[in-house]
């Protein structure tokens, strides 16, 4: 066992270090951070990388990607999050563009994938509806030929950034023969199409990202269909079988849970400061002690991927520890924040009222809820587990 | 032994039921939240008719001198409705303090237009520092003559935009952290050395921070003796405490029930996912920690003038927070994306119950109070 990084890997690191040095980190996430410049600001810091080199580095090098190894992504991933530096947006980076390369045809990815890496598209993903969530297999949006075109009615829901998006990558059923998930196909429309509507779903932090997205009658080029009709599920579960790199989320979680360290050195009631607190020390050292456990779980996987292996095991707790751990910070974190956690961002901050961090905690709170029911709920991921993993 | 209500608390847990059921959907709840004062004036008219305002003031100060057990079944069937009121801070805060400690010739003056409906009353105590610890006090009451001047901010004053009167903990002598040293004053909350800066609480309510430059307080404001203020503060907040731990087991209990409702509806891989074992199960979890929460609300309530009354007090707070928590998020996990909606009432449920979190003293700090009972250093 060993694991230190090569000369290479530390250059590297170094590389990536200046990167985020020279970079407009704090710009760019002021921009973020405001509703009205969010995607000005997502937009700016992915051109950012591009004209780097650096926006799809587990792309193929014929695509556009950087060809980085795993080891290389973990590291840039550990250095973004050190520097504060946003992520990007993931529908077109992560997700429909390693579809199009991997299954679509060349006319596809000349037209689309340049696109995608310059963000000159801004791209959303059509896959859970009302009536479809866990069991997205059961989705009923429909896709009938008509000539050269699909006709699209149907709805889909928990879109996010659908108001902001050019485009929406969409499973849609095209067969009601044999099981659901043999009709399904995998579509992109042009969210500008005449029938498409979008309707905001406002959520318990306040904010605006999700959405409904209504298709009524929507006309969309069958040339627009990616690989053959009713393979779209194979394609959508290998993007989902894409490693993710839940490092990322470690990394993250660290960060997270030093910020709070630090907070609990200052926050304090009759004199002493809460992280002398006995029962703040039992919670904090719990969550350290199963995050260092699952940053080198991450590691195990990493080095799997690296040496070629396919993942063990183990990967399979990624997301469910992973979200587990990220709300656990969240939780002793508004705590922390006591009463200061409640307040609302309505004409004041509260910062305003004079505390620093209850603002954000609460926020990072209610929609670190969500954590553990996208990208298949836990109660899911523990049923895959189950079946795939231990044969259960 | 009995659990019972009585004749008359059965029919004031009616009553309010019926009156949430029929007058109080969940949409005039939200459009209330958003009205300037975070409350509906015309609702809390309503209160006072229905005699609620009086509820927990003494028959001598002109209420129905009613005691731990009736506001409990008011306040669990308020919690169930999710009401947005100033009960807490007008009634339960401001107007028992005025009932128990205010000096006679202010009492009926301010006690009749508050049980009429016509008063709106806060208790400042709160300051940037203090956290749970309500001794915390550096506002400073410093006697000058026959008055005293006051200086200093108190934070998240409940009800502090709309309140008319303030009863505010300033301290008159000691160090910081002294139990003994503070003291009581009742005070215009529209005097012109008041700053307020109002804000709102995820919950909808609308709190103020208030701070004092060099306020003149006459002598005959203070209530009851100068320094000897902590223990009628106690005994208000010990109240309040149960209060709110009533509303958050209403609260509890709908969370409990709601989700029960939406995973039988809800369908799933062809079936509905309420008959999944591990659901069932997580919901059966819900249901013993309301019951365990409701046997603690009812121990506090017979135990509050024994000498159990500080630890049912403290463990009921502790389980509050606890299992308050755990009810939270699994209503919104097992809702799905529904629960992390705004329009759906499960997210509002859950964010008061986490205010009620943070009202004198959370789950951490009940759980250690009760230690240092049971375990004294």
């Amino acid at each position: 066992m060993d694991i230190s990084f090569s000369a290479e890997e530390l250059e590297f690191r170094d590389q990536v270090r200046d990167f985020f040095k020279q970079a407009p980190v704090s710009e760019v996430t002021a921009l973020i951070a405001q509703p009205d410049t969010y995607k000005e600001g997502t937009i700016r810091w992915q051109k950012h990388l591009f004209a780097q080199g650096w926006v799809a580095p587990t792309w193929p090098v014929e695509y556009g990607g950087a060809g980085w190894t795993p080891t290389q992504m973990h590291i840039f991933e550990t250095e973004r999050v050190a520097a504060d530096a946003p992520d990007v947006l993931p529908f077109g980076l992560k997700m429909v563009g390693p579809v199009i390369y991997a299954y679509g045809n060349e006319q596809q990815k000349q037209r689309f994938l340049p696109r995608i890496l310059a963000a000159d598209d801004w791209w959303c993903q059509g896959y859970s509806e009302p009536g479809a969530g866990s069991d997205l297999a059961s989705l009923k949006t429909r896709a009938d030929l008509d000539g050269d075109h699909y006709v699209v009615n149907g709805s889909k829901t928990w879109t996010t950034g659908a108001h902001h998006a050019d485009w929406i990558f969409c499973l849609v059923r095209t067969s009601n023969e044999g099981r659901p998930q043999q009709g399904i196909s995998f579509l992109l429309i042009d969210m500008k199409s005449p029938g498409v509507t979008v309707r905001p779903i406002p959520t318990i932090n306040g904010a605006h990202s999700l959405n409904e997205v209504f298709f009524d009658n929507v006309r969309v080029p069958a040339e627009n269909r990616i690989g053959d009709e009713n393979k779209g599920w194979t394609y959508a579960k290998s993007l989902l079988a894409h490693e993710r790199t839940v490092i990322a989320r470690v990394a993250d979680s660290k960060r997270r849970l030093e910020k709070l360290r630090q907070h609990a050195l200052k926050e304090t009631e009759g004199g002493h400061v809460m992280a002398q607190d006995p029962i703040f020390r039992s919670r904090f050292s719990e969550i350290e002690a199963e995050l260092m456990a699952l940053e080198y779980t991450g590691l195990r996987v990493l080095a799997a991927q690296a040496s070629g292996q396919g993942p063990g095991a183990e990967s399979s707790l990624l997301k469910i520890k992973g979200t587990e751990v990220q709300q656990a910070i969240h939780e002793l974190a508004i705590d922390l924040a006591g009463l200061y956690g409640g307040i609302i961002n309505d004409s004041l901050t509260s910062g305003d009222i004079g505390h620093e961090f209850g603002d954000q905690a609460r926020k990072d709170y209610m929609y670190g809820r969500a954590a553990t029911i996208y990208g298949g709920s836990n109660e899911i991921q523990k049923n895959i587990t189950a079946k795939h993993v231990l044969g259960l | 032994m009995h659990f019972n209500l009585s004749e008359e608390q059965a029919m004031l847990q009616a009553s309010t039921a019926r009156f949430i059921d029929q007058q109080y959907p969940f949409e005039v709840r939200q459009n209330d939240v958003m009205l300037p004062e975070g409350f509906n004036q015309d609702t809390w008219a309503k209160f006072a008719e229905l005699g609620w305002l009086s509820v927990p003031i003494s028959e001598a100060g002109g209420g129905f001198g009613g005691n731990a057990a009736d506001t409990m079944v008011l306040m669990e069937e308020l919690g169930k409705g999710l009401v947005a009121s100033p009960y807490i801070a007008t009634v339960m805060l401001f107007g028992s303090l005025i009932d128990l400690g205010a000096p006679e010739a202010l009492k009926q003056s301010l006690l009749e237009p508050l049980i009429a409906g016509q008063l709106q009353g806060a208790f400042a105590y709160q300051e940037r520092q203090s956290r749970y610890n309500l001794a915390d006090i550096k506002t400073a009451a410093t006697r000058k003559g026959e008055n005293y001047v006051l200086n200093g901010e108190k934070t998240l004053v409940m009800n502090g935009a709309a309140a008319d009167q303030l009863v505010v903990a300033a301290r008159t002598s000691g160090e910081q952290f002294d139990t003994t040293g503070i003291s009581l004053f009742v005070i215009d909350a529209n005097a012109p050395s008041i700053h307020k800066t109002p804000y709102r609480l995820m919950d909808g309510q609308r709190v103020a921070n208030i701070r004092f430059d060099n306020l003149s307080v006459a002598a005959s404001q203070l209530m009851g003796e100068e320094g000897n203020g902590y223990s009628l503060i106690k005994n208000v907040v010990n109240s309040t405490i149960l209060a709110l731990s009533a509303e958050a087991l209403g609260i509890m209990n709908r969370l409990t029930e709601t989700t029960q409702e939406y995973t039988k509806a809800r369908k799933q891989f062809g079936a509905p996912i309420s008959s999944f074992q591990v659901l069932q199960h997580r919901m059966v979890d819900m249901f013993m920690a309301c019951e365990q929460t409701r046997s603690l609300l009812y121990r506090a309530v017979c135990s509050s003038e024994t000498t159990d009354a500080d630890r049912s007090l403290h463990a009921l707070k502790y389980m509050i927070g606890r299992n308050g928590r755990m009810i939270g998020n699994e209503a919104i996990q097992l809702h799905g994306g529904m629960g992390i909606t705004d329009e759906l009432d499960v997210g509002h449920y859950v964010k008061r119950l986490m205010v009620i979190n943070t009202l004198f003293g959370d789950a951490d700090h009940h759980q250690q109070q009760l230690a240092r009972i049971s375990l004294p250093a």
